[in-house]
């Protein structure tokens, strides 16, 4: 579990990294930290990781205070940096035995997580070889192998996919998926939104230290773009003269051969919707609601910061 | 304790293998140390054949254990390349991270690189100086003693731990290998000078004192570990990602300690300057038990020594007194030779001096050379016994009167920079140690314009005007 209250960071006595971060991850759960670059993502998760004392706040990791028991917060965190951090001379077998080792794990089960993890990430032909020798998305799967190596129980992971081949970012996502079924408490900080959106339970915008927005998908689609929109759409034009809309039901757009409405509550005012487009002998062929992704939220709640005006 | 030493053992056996593995360092060193013996081998006998024709029968004796410290000093060379990367070089590669995230505390990994980067460097050259002696071995030149040649080996060592342990020190601070680089001339030039003063104890060839040498290069090795280990934060390494030095801040800094919530004058006599005095207070103490053990040892040395070299016949007592006589009679126009600016600056110089010594040896070196201007008081106390004058009376009359205010002022002074020693090896989390230097240093400042100008200038007036009336009142003789 991750628990963190008013959590800031202030450098050089006059900026604020990060202001005032609260958040609740549970056990089984992953939160997607989003946010421009320098908006404190990297400073919350060194925060968390017990690498930087907070200046203000609080924050408790796997049960233990940051500031209180550090090195208890560290041996029970699995972190992927946001460099990958090898060691070039090492082969990936001795990197992951030392880090191993360095976590206090003995050899049988060194030797046995290694396996695991090579084969998992499909790197067991590459086990002996330097890493300085792997690839991009080599390094980046031997990187998160690091971070899993000793199986713990919070994982904070700065971009876990970035510079993976389409196969292995799925293949990673999986192992995170697969994670948080086993009670792993995540965080991920990534800037690939549709990443954030298919893993997170919960996500957060962070912009110049703060977190302007938090909650589940919905609700922030909910609290940014308004209520659920949904499209009616007919097999040729058809002019239906003025619709008289049951409560709880907006037009936000028409054309010919669609329709638009913004609808509180679909489950009560989808099907008196249908009914009177149908009665009135509407051809209709489809109704559907309308996608809103997260990059929608992230880019107008990032506007709406920065003062400016959000064009979908 | 065994888990604190595997951990140790795990960061330094890494890095080992990353050495091993670095081309760039081993040829060389394997170059060096395989190269570098033969060539000394055979300018040795080059300079024994010069040496036997032309009669340099004693500086071939100091040759061979001067070439030895040499050869080992070469391959270590290389322990400020490997110190320097530890950290900073780790924190470029972005690989330190990792490991900052992991349970290794900070002992353990500081220690860790500081093994791996002496004892490498070590190995080579030790195997350097043995293949050089094994050289030697085939000729008929005579070896150094076993005493020498461990004081030299004991030396390298020294060598080899001071020059990793302040490496270590400059990357623990330093943003970029760049700035580590630039900083390392730091450890460079004063280990430069140290080669050339052991180089001369070698050629005087006092074992006796090359032994304190190593006994005070080890000392200030134990106090750069101490340093290095006192200031290491995570934090640090992470928290900066450049080096910015504002001289508006450094200034600003020192200002508001030097004055420290003072609106006036009165207030900072009558509130800093007491709470700075309270924050010396042990300091000075141990500074007053360090004088008055020094000038006992120094009048007991010289009441007991000297008559073994000089007896102190009658007549002779009575030259000196008569020289005495001749030289102190005009102590009334003392002004004339020596004038109060000149006798005021002199006394400050030394305050200065000993700040000085002490900022760069951690404060040793400037409690050193109080304790040898205490010796000079023991020293003058127990000549005077041995000439039959009281040294309770020559104290109280001589020195006693100036020496209220003046050794007042050096007590202080004194303290100031032991403390600052204390403050640099003591850990600080909130604190770089940049502020923590700056800090000290106004703290110092803050000692030396609030206190000792002011009692120096008393002292100096009263060395001037009224101490060679009282010690012709004391002494109408002469």
């Amino acid at each position: 579990m991750i628990e963190s209250n008013d959590l800031s960071k202030q450098y050089n006595n006059d900026f604020w990294a990060v202001d005032g971060v609260t958040i609740n991850v549970q056990p089984g759960q992953i939160l997607a930290l989003l946010g421009q670059n320098g908006a404190g993502k990297t400073t919350t998760v060194r925060m968390l990781t017990a690498l930087l004392t907070p200046t203000r706040g609080w924050a408790r990791v796997g049960g233990y205070d940051v500031r209180k028991h550090p090195q208890e917060v560290r041996a029970n965190v699995g972190v992927l940096t946001e460099q990958h951090g090898l060691y070039m001379r090492m082969t990936g077998a001795e990197y992951l035995d030392f880090f191993g080792e360095v976590y206090g794990l003995d050899a049988k089960t060194r030797k046995v997580r290694s396996d695991y993890m090579f084969e998992y990430f499909g790197l067991t032909e590459a086990a002996r070889r330097r890493s300085g020798e792997y690839s991009k998305g080599m390094k980046q799967k031997l990187a998160l192998a690091r971070a899993l190596i000793h199986d713990p129980a919070v994982l904070l992971l700065d971009e876990p996919t970035s510079a993976m081949d389409p196969e292995s970012a799925q293949l990673v996502r999986n192992e995170i998926s697969r994670l948080r079924s086993s009670k792993r408490t995540i965080i991920i900080c990534t800037h690939n939104l549709a990443e954030a959106e298919a893993l997170a339970d919960t996500i957060a915008i962070i912009y110049r230290g703060k977190i302007l927005l938090s909650g589940t998908l919905e609700e922030l689609k909910r609290t940014v773009l308004g209520p659920v929109e949904y499209e009616a759409k007919f097999a040729h034009e058809f002019d239906m003269g003025e619709l008289e809309l049951p409560p709880g039901a907006v037009l936000a757009d028409r054309s010919p051969t669609s329709l638009r409405f913004r609808v509180e509550s679909p489950q009560d005012v989808n099907p008196k919707l249908v009914n009177a487009l149908t009665s009135r002998n509407a051809p209709l062929v489809s109704f559907h609601e309308v996608p809103k992704k997260l990059e929608h939220v992230y880019l107008k709640t990032m506007a709406d910061a920065q003062g400016v005006t959000y064009a979908a | 304790m065994r888990r604190n030493w595997d951990a140790i053992w795990l960061v330094a056996r890494r890095e080992f293998l990353d050495q091993f593995r670095d081309w760039r360092i081993i040829v060389p060193m394997f170059v060096l140390v395989s190269l570098f013996p033969f060539i000394a081998d055979n300018t040795t006998r080059q300079a024994v054949n010069f040496m036997n024709r032309t009669g340099g029968g004693l500086i071939l004796d100091r040759l061979i254990p001067f070439v030895v410290l040499v050869i080992g000093f070469f391959p270590l060379t290389f322990t400020l390349i490997v110190a320097l990367e530890s950290f900073v070089g780790e924190k470029e590669r972005g690989t330190i991270e990792p490991l900052l995230s992991s349970p290794l505390d900070d002992r353990q990994m500081y220690l860790g690189k500081l093994l791996v980067g002496t004892v490498t460097p070590l190995i080579f050259s030790y195997g350097s100086v043995l293949l050089y002696l094994f050289l030697l071995a085939r000729r008929s030149v005579e070896f150094p003693s076993v005493y020498m040649l461990t004081l030299i080996l004991l030396l390298t060592f020294a060598h080899a731990v001071l020059m990793v342990s302040s490496a270590i020190v400059i990357s623990v601070q330093a943003t970029t290998i760049r700035a580590a680089n630039l900083l390392a001339s730091f450890v460079v030039v004063p280990v430069a000078f140290l080669l050339q003063g052991e180089t001369f104890l070698i050629f005087w060839g006092d074992e006796g004192v090359l032994f304190y040498v190593v006994i005070g290069l080890t000392i200030l090795s134990g106090l750069l570990i101490r340093l290095g280990l006192s200031h290491f934060k995570r934090e640090y390494l992470l928290g900066r990602e450049i080096d910015t030095l504002s001289f508006k801040t450094i200034g600003r800094m020192f200002l508001k300690r030097v004055t420290g919530n003072a609106n006036s004058i009165f207030e900072w006599y009558t509130i800093e300057i007491p709470a700075m005095l309270r924050q010396l207070r042990r300091p000075l103490l141990i500074v007053i038990c360090v004088a008055v053990i020094t000038i006992a040892v120094s009048y007991a040395w010289v009441v007991t020594v000297t008559p073994e070299f000089i007896e102190i016949t009658p007549a002779r007592a009575q030259n000196v007194r008569n020289y005495l006589a001749e030289n102190l009679g005009n102590l009334d126009v003392l002004n004339q030779n020596v004038p109060l600016p000149w006798l005021f600056l002199s006394n400050l110089r030394a305050t200065v001096v000993f700040f000085v010594a002490g900022l760069v040896s951690f404060s040793t070196l400037g409690v050193t050379l109080f304790m040898v201007n205490m010796a000079l008081i023991g020293g003058v106390l127990g000549g005077a016994s041995l000439f039959n004058y009281s040294p309770v009376m020559v104290f109280v009359v001589a020195i006693l009167p100036h020496g209220l205010f003046e050794l007042t002022a050096v007590f202080i002074s004194t303290a100031a920079v032991l403390n600052m020693g204390a403050v640099l090896v003591t850990p600080q989390p909130d604190r770089s140690m940049g502020e923590i230097f700056l800090l000290s240093l106004a703290d110092w400042f803050r000692v030396l314009i609030g206190l000792v100008v002011p009692l120096l200038a008393v002292s100096s007036v009263i060395e001037v005007y009224v101490t060679p009336l009282i010690i012709k009142m004391a002494f109408p003789y002469l």
